[in-house]
């Protein structure tokens, strides 16, 4: 039991961060969306293109210049980041142009950027590197490294506390740690900075955000602006910062949809948003551990784990476990009266 | 929708503007892979209509009619069902059932067994979402994406396990062969017209266009389908009229869930003849925008499914003659999404500055 508990459930934790990790920063960047006021199913969509030029940058960047590269050493990773963030933004920046100044239907939009980012990937993917819609494996410093913090190699024979320190905390990327900064970070802002409440209120009642003399339109933009950067972060994360170490088609795998869910879930607040998909991380790291789980009473399917996240968001929906109410104004395009 | 704009314009030349403003787009797209966009709109057109690519153009027309009518009913209702993949998925799953569950004599009777099968998966899988909007408020486009992945991993499991025929492959069995759907070349046989025998096309094409009908005459001339537009129309007014949300919404979607999931019978039933994995291939979102393009009206639905069907097998084509991944088709089914959808009012917004200023010379 007690080998179960340092081993199995330490193991398994570690894994439930790093599969939570891109689950949290996209449902952060649906946070800021959806608070203000603007439906975004298309985090999956930003979620790739954004993986994508992070990985495709990264390797330009990395490759020597002999290679046809711009031999960049150590920074390709932070060239392939700021790509990742860079394309994110911009399809952010088209779902805002569409809701927010055209008025148009934002579900359909999303829609739109999840099938365009399906699409582009591969097609730029194949005509850059002819390697069937992937990228070139990335090494070195093309990557994001995992951090050792301070004392974990001397704490680690410390019981229990060395070995949580050492196998959990330490050892991940420079994203992780930055995924959970933003969790407080985004608390901060939403609850207890004047852009925050102002944001919060803009998705709730526009109406009277503009009478108090605030632009609507300005803060809907800069949501997704924060919307657009967060996703580029999750983005990276999978292509730059995991084992995968390169852009694979397809590579969300419906993760922009869990994060939604985790949305959901977590009511559209930051701290519930970090248990939430810390929790579906889990569920993950159990589903590709074990191929099936004998709970003794019945056995379950590894399908099974793989759609909890979900079933458990519908359960939440349906109001059976607590109501999940979304912010009022969601969906809906404000038009000022003249 | 609006009242400034002759219907010609609502009805015609919007489409048309926001088509040709996305094929514009996708032809840049083209330049930028190094392709001539002439060469490809070439090749696609040919691949579409040669005498071996109609019969596969004519097999996509088919499954997007049914997804495209499925979102388009919905759309009456003001309803966004975006899970005609899931829906279609189990319908899928409800046809492999009954074909296996006894040796059909005849393809007549299998066919018709086939779409209730599928119609009622279809619809029971959207009743779930349908009955949570309806009664608990939860917004249906969660729901029914929820319900799309949920069917993923059903779906999943069921051909790796408990429905997976004897081999390594996540497969059903075939059904039995004399349950099997003439094709376009068996029925055109009949009337000594010849056809390519390996196209799959086949006669649920025949079962799409009167479900088409059937639709139109749901909508427009039922007294249930002019309340389901009324509830579109204004749900408050609607109510007041006497008109229930939870039955509109109901009936709404279960006609929706049974239409996606009439899909199978064309690719479960009529050409893979048993269930494999991922059946649907994003008809059930293609659909989004057939009934985008075809304003939810079932003939220019049948017109936006068939250009949906060429840009499919023209885009299969292009992969084959000039190696360009048919995910080229994906980016521009986006971008008419994109432009007939979220950014249609790019092109309206002008437009109504336009009429209206010809309407005030015209009076003045």
């Amino acid at each position: 039991m007690l080998d179960f508990l340092t081993n199995d459930l330490l193991q398994l934790s570690d894994s439930a961060v790093r599969f939570a990790i891109p689950l949290l920063l996209a449902c952060l960047a649906g946070l800021y969306s959806e608070r203000a006021g603007i439906f975004d199913i298309g985090l999956e969509g930003k979620m790739l293109v954004a993986a994508f030029a992070g990985g495709a940058f990264s390797a330009f960047a990395g490759m020597s210049v002999a290679d046809g590269g711009w031999g960049m050493g150590g920074w390709a990773v932070w060239v392939g980041l700021g790509a990742a963030i860079f394309a994110s933004i911009m399809l952010s920046m088209i779902h805002a142009f569409a809701s927010i100044t055209l008025r148009g239907n934002q579900l359909i939009s999303g829609v739109a950027i999840n099938f365009f980012a399906a699409g582009i990937t591969v097609l730029v993917g194949q005509y850059w590197f002819k390697m069937g819609g992937q990228t070139p494996q990335l090494r070195g410093g093309q990557r994001f490294e995992p951090i050792t913090l301070p004392f974990a190699e001397a704490l680690r024979d410390v019981p229990v506390i060395g070995s949580i320190y050492y196998d959990l905390i330490s050892g991940h990327n420079i994203i992780v740690y930055l995924g959970f900064l933003i969790v407080a970070l985004t608390w901060w802002i939403l609850f207890r900075t004047r852009f925050g409440l102002r944001m919060r209120a803009v998705g709730e009642n526009p109406g009277a955000v503009d009478t108090a003399g605030i632009s609507v339109v300005k803060l809907r933009y800069s949501a997704l602006i924060i919307t657009g950067i967060l996703c580029g972060l999750a983005g990276a994360y999978l292509s730059l910062g995991t084992a995968a170490a390169g852009f694979g088609k397809d590579m969300t795998a419906g993760r922009g949809f869990i994060a939604l869910a985790a949305l959901i879930f977590a009511k559209w607040k930051p701290i519930p948003a970090m248990w939430a998909t810390l929790l579906f991380g889990m569920l993950e790291a159990i589903g590709s551990k074990y191929q099936t789980l004998d709970l003794g009473i019945i056995v379950l399917p590894g399908q099974f784990m793989q759609a909890l996240p979900y079933i458990l968001t519908v359960v939440i929906l349906a109001g059976f476990v607590g109501k999940a109410i979304p912010p009022k104004a969601g969906g809906e395009p404000y038009i000022k009266e003249r | 929708m609006n009242k400034n704009l002759p219907k010609w314009v609502d009805l015609g030349l919007i489409p048309l503007l926001t088509l040709m403003l996305a094929f514009a787009v996708s032809g840049l797209v083209v330049l930028s892979i190094g392709q001539n966009p002439i060469e490809v709109v070439k090749v696609m057109i040919q691949g579409a209509f040669n005498p071996f690519g109609i019969g596969h153009t004519l097999y996509f027309t088919t499954n997007f009619i049914f997804t495209g009518l499925a979102v388009a009913v919905a759309f009456h209702a003001r309803l966004f069902n975006i899970g005609g993949e899931g829906q279609a998925g189990l319908a899928g799953v409800g046809v492999a059932l009954v074909m296996l569950s006894y040796d059909w004599p005849h393809w007549s009777i299998a066919l018709i067994v086939g779409t209730v099968a599928a119609m009622a998966f279809g619809a029971a899988w959207a009743a779930i979402p349908a009955y949570l909007q309806a009664k608990r408020g939860s917004h249906i486009v969660i729901t029914t994406i929820m319900f799309n992945l949920i069917a993923g991993a059903l779906i999943g499991y069921l051909l790796v396990g408990p429905m997976q025929a004897e081999g390594s492959l996540p497969e059903s069995a075939k059904f039995p062969s004399a349950a099997s759907l003439p094709t376009m070349y068996d029925m055109l046989g009949w009337f000594g017209i010849g056809f390519d025998k390996y196209a799959p096309v086949n006669i649920s094409f025949f079962l799409a266009l009167i479900a088409a009908f059937l639709v139109w005459v749901l909508i427009w001339k039922t007294r249930l389908g002019y309340e389901m537009r009324a509830f579109g129309h204004s749900e408050k007014a609607a109510v007041y009229a006497g008109i229930s949300p939870l039955k509109i919404t109901m009936i709404a979607m279960l006609v929706s869930g049974a239409l996606s999931g009439m899909m199978a019978v064309n690719t479960v039933q009529g050409e893979a003849e048993r269930l494999l994995l991922g059946a649907v291939e994003g008809a059930g979102f293609i659909g989004i925008a057939v009934a985008l393009m075809g304003r939810s009206h079932p003939v220019g639905v049948v017109l936006a499914a068939f250009l949906f069907g060429i840009l499919t097998q023209g885009g299969a084509e292009l992969q084959f003659t000039l190696g360009i991944p048919a995910q080229m088709i994906t980016v521009i089914q986006a971008l008419i999404i994109m432009f007939t959808g979220s950014l249609e009012n790019m092109v309206r917004i002008p437009l109504e500055k336009i009429f209206l200023n010809a309407g005030k010379r015209g009076r003045a």
